[in-house]
C-alpha cells in the first residue's frame, strides 16, 4: 500500500504559496503605481502627449 | 472600409498603451471571474480523479506539475514573440509585455521543478537527476532569471529592450530542445503522453481534470500577464512625469 499523501500534499502547498506570492506581489506593485499617479496628478503634472492635447502650459 | 480592414484596426489600436489600459480594465474582472471558475473545477475534479494503479495518489501532482511545465514554455514563447515586436517594430508594449511576462514565467517554472521532484522523489527514488529534460529546464529557469535582471538592471527600458529582446530570442532555442528531450535522449523522465502523434495515453478520468486544469492554469498566466503589463505602463508613465515634474522645478529654480 502506497501512502505518498506527503508529496502530495507538499506539491499543493508550496503551488499556493508561490502563486499567493506572486498574485499579492502584482496587486502591491499595482497600487503602488496607481498611487504614485495620483500624487503626480493632484500635484498637477501631467504627461507630454496629455498636455499637447489640453494646450496647457 | 472592409470587415478585415477594421478588424486590423482596432488591433493596432489595441497596441496603444492608453487603449490598451482602458482594454485591460473592461477585460480584467471577467477574466478573473472565468479563471476562478474553471481552477476551482479543475480542483474539484482532480479530487474526484482516481488514484492511478501504479503511482497512486502520487498522481494527484500531475493535474499542477504538467500545466506548470506547459506554462513554463508557453510563457518563454510569448516572451520571444513579444521580442520579435520590440526588434522588427520597435513596440514599446512588446518590451512591456516580455518584462511582464519574465518574473511570471519564472514563477511557473520553478514550481514545475519543485513539484517535479516532490513526485520523483515517491515515483523514481530519487528528488533530482540531471537527465535532459530536467537540466533543459533548468537551464529554462536560469534563463528567466538572466532576462529578469537584465530587464531590471537599466533604469530607461530604452536601452534594455533590445538586448533581452536579442537574450529572449537566442535562448528560445530551448523551447524545442525541452519539448523534444524526452524523445532525442534516454531520460528517466517519461516522454509526452498528452501531446504526442496516435493521441493521449491517458486514461480519461485522469486526462479531463489535467485539461481542465490545463486551460485554468492558461487563464491565470494570461490575467497575471494583462495587470503586470498595465502596471509597467503606469511605471514608465510615473518615471516619465516624474521627470517632466522635475525638469519644471529646475526651469522655475534658474528663473
Amino acid at each position: 500500500m502506497m501512502t505518498h499523501t506527503g508529496f502530495v500534499l507538499a506539491s499543493y502547498g508550496v503551488s499556493i504559496v508561490v502563486l499567493v506570492a506572486l498574485v499579492s506581489w502584482i496587486l502591491i506593485d499595482q497600487r503602488a503605481q496607481r498611487r504614485a499617479l495620483q500624487e503626480l496628478e493632484t500635484r498637477g503634472v501631467r504627461r507630454r502627449s496629455e498636455a499637447r492635447t489640453d494646450g496647457a502650459s | 472600409m472592409s470587415e478585415a480592414v477594421s478588424k486590423a484596426r482596432r488591433w493596432v489600436d489595441l497596441a496603444n498603451p492608453t487603449r490598451f489600459i482602458n482594454f485591460a480594465g473592461i477585460v480584467l474582472p471577467w477574466l478573473v471571474g472565468i479563471t476562478l471558475l474553471v481552477l476551482a473545477a479543475g480542483l474539484w475534479m482532480s479530487f474526484q480523479a482516481p488514484d492511478d494503479y501504479q503511482q497512486g495518489s502520487t498522481v494527484k501532482i500531475m493535474f499542477i506539475h504538467v500545466p506548470f511545465a506547459w506554462l513554463s514554455m508557453m510563457c518563454y514563447t510569448v516572451m520571444s514573440i513579444s521580442a520579435i515586436g520590440t526588434l522588427v517594430w520597435r513596440h514599446p508594449l512588446a518590451d512591456v509585455s516580455a518584462k511582464a511576462a519574465a518574473p511570471i514565467g519564472a514563477a511557473f517554472t520553478a514550481l514545475a521543478l519543485i513539484t517535479g521532484s516532490l513526485w520523483g522523489k515517491p515515483m523514481w527514488g530519487t528528488w533530482w537527476v540531471w537527465d535532459a529534460r530536467l537540466t533543459s529546464v533548468f537551464v529554462l529557469f536560469l534563463m528567466y532569471l538572466g532576462i529578469i535582471a537584465l530587464t531590471r538592471a537599466m533604469d530607461d527600458p530604452a536601452k534594455s529592450s533590445k538586448a533581452t529582446a536579442i537574450l529572449t530570442l537566442v535562448g528560445f532555442i530551448n523551447i524545442p530542445i525541452i519539448k523534444f528531450s524526452v524523445d532525442w535522449w534516454n531520460t528517466l523522465h517519461q516522454p509526452a503522453s498528452v501531446i504526442r502523434m496516435g493521441g493521449p495515453t491517458i486514461h480519461p478520468s485522469l486526462l479531463w481534470p489535467l485539461l481542465v486544469m490545463a486551460v485554468g492554469f492558461t487563464l491565470l498566466f494570461f490575467t497575471l500577464h494583462m495587470m503586470a503589463m498595465r502596471n509597467e505602463i503606469w511605471r514608465r508613465r510615473v518615471v516619465a512625469m516624474r521627470r517632466i515634474a522635475a525638469r519644471s522645478a529646475e526651469r522655475r529654480g534658474t528663473q
